[in-house]
C-alpha cells in the first residue's frame, strides 16, 4: 500500500515535471555577437592558456564576442566611436577597435 | 655530460637547490643566474595559470596573498598533465588542509565550485533525452527506471552558501552572502556552465541518481534529507538544463 502511494507520487511529479518543461529548442537561441563586449569581460570559461580566457584588451573589441539572445546583437546601443562613427554588434569579427 | 628531466623539473621547482649540475648557458659556462630567472618565470606561469583558473580565490584571498599561498600549492602540487587550462584539480583540498587560512573554512568549497564550472564547460556534449520517453512509462516501470546525466553535470555540496560567496567575491554589488549551507547544481544546456542552487533534498537526489540507482530509490533518498522534497520542481530544473541524456526503464514483473 505504501508502495503503491509512493509510485503514484513519483508518476504525478513526472507528469508535473513534463508540464513545466519547455524545450531548450523553444528558448531563445544564443549567438556569438562580436564587437559588443568591455575589456577583459568577454565571455570564456575555458580557463588559463586558452585564447579567449578574459583577453579582451580594450572596450567593444571587434574580434571579441559575448553570447547574446538571437536577434539582439545588432541591436545593442554601444557609444560612437571617437571619430563619430556609429558602433554596431556583427555576427562576424570585426576589424575595429583592435588592440594596438 | 646531461641532465635529465627529472634533475631540472626538482631543481625548477625548488629555490633552496643549485641549478642543476652540468647545465650551462650556451658559452661553455655553469647555467647559475640565466636559470634562476627560468625557475622564476616557471612559477610566475603557474601562478598566472592559477589565478585565471581560480578567480574567485584570487580574489578573496587578495593579489599579495594569493600569489604567496600558490607558490607555496604550484610547489608541493606541479601540473600532473600538460593542459594549463586543468590546472589545479588539488586545490579545493590542499586550500582545505593549508592551516594559515583555517579561519576562510569557505576557501577550499569555492575552489571546489571552480574547478567544476571549468570542468563542466570542458566535458563532452550530449543530447538531451527526449521528455516524452517519461510518457511512455508505466508507473512501476517509472519507480525501476535509471536516469543518465550529461558528462558536464557536476554537484558541489557546501556547508557554506558557496555560491553566494561566488558571486560576492566576482559581481560587483553582489549582496553578502547569506549564513546558510548551499547545494549548487552545474549544468550546461548549451556553450557555458550554468549554476543552480538546489531546494533541500534535491542534492540527495541528484547524487542517488548519478550513483546510478532507481528513480524510487533517488526519491527515497531526497525525502530522508528533506521531507518536503519537491520532485517535480527537481525534474523540470534537469529536463531544462539538458542534464538528462538517457532513460532506462525498470524491468516489470
Amino acid at each position: 500500500m505504501f508502495n503503491t502511494m509512493k509510485t503514484v507520487a513519483v508518476a504525478g511529479a513526472v507528469t508535473a515535471a513534463l508540464a513545466a518543461y519547455t524545450s531548450p529548442a523553444a528558448a531563445e537561441e544564443k549567438v556569438k555577437c562580436y564587437g559588443v563586449s568591455l575589456a577583459g569581460e568577454n565571455d570564456c570559461k575555458a580557463g588559463a592558456g586558452t585564447t579567449c580566457a578574459g583577453t579582451s584588451t580594450v572596450d567593444y573589441q571587434g574580434n571579441a564576442w559575448t553570447l547574446v539572445d538571437e536577434g539582439t546583437c545588432t541591436e545593442i546601443d554601444l557609444p560612437d566611436m571617437a571619430d563619430g562613427t556609429p558602433r554596431e554588434g556583427s555576427l562576424e569579427p570585426l576589424d575595429r577597435d583592435l588592440p594596438s | 655530460m646531461t641532465v635529465s628531466q627529472a634533475q631540472l623539473h626538482d631543481a625548477l621547482l625548488d629555490g633552496a637547490r643549485p641549478a642543476p649540475a652540468g647545465l650551462t648557458d650556451g658559452h661553455g659556462r655553469p647555467a647559475g643566474g640565466r636559470f634562476a630567472v627560468y625557475r622564476n618565470n616557471v612559477a610566475v606561469a603557474l601562478t598566472d595559470a592559477l589565478e585565471a583558473n581560480f578567480p574567485a580565490v584570487a580574489s578573496l584571498l587578495g593579489p599579495a596573498n594569493f600569489r604567496n599561498v600558490m607558490g607555496i600549492f604550484l610547489r608541493r602540487h606541479p601540473p600532473a598533465r600538460p593542459m594549463i587550462a586543468e590546472y589545479g584539480a588539488g586545490l579545493p583540498a590542499f586550500l582545505d588542509g593549508f592551516e594559515p587560512l583555517g579561519h576562510l573554512g569557505y576557501l577550499g568549497d569555492v575552489a571546489r565550485l571552480e574547478q567544476a564550472l571549468r570542468a563542466a564547460y570542458h566535458a563532452a556534449d550530449a543530447a538531451p533525452v527526449d521528455p516524452a520517453v517519461f510518457e511512455a512509462l508505466a508507473p512501476d516501470a517509472l519507480m525501476q527506471s535509471r536516469l543518465t546525466l550529461a558528462p558536464a553535470v557536476r554537484l558541489v555540496r557546501s556547508n557554506w552558501p558557496v555560491h553566494a560567496i561566488r558571486a560576492y567575491a566576482l559581481e560587483p554589488g553582489a549582496p553578502k552572502p547569506p549564513a546558510q549551507p548551499q547545494d549548487v547544481l552545474i549544468q550546461r544546456p548549451e556553450y557555458d556552465p550554468q549554476m543552480t542552487t538546489l531546494p533541500p533534498g534535491a542534492a540527495g537526489f541528484v547524487t542517488t541518481v548519478a550513483a546510478g540507482h532507481t528513480l524510487g530509490a533517488a526519491h527515497d533518498a531526497a525525502l530522508a534529507e528533506a521531507a518536503d522534497f519537491d520532485l517535480a520542481q527537481t525534474l523540470a530544473l534537469l529536463l531544462s538544463g539538458g542534464a538528462i541524456t538517457e532513460i532506462t526503464p525498470g524491468e516489470t514483473p
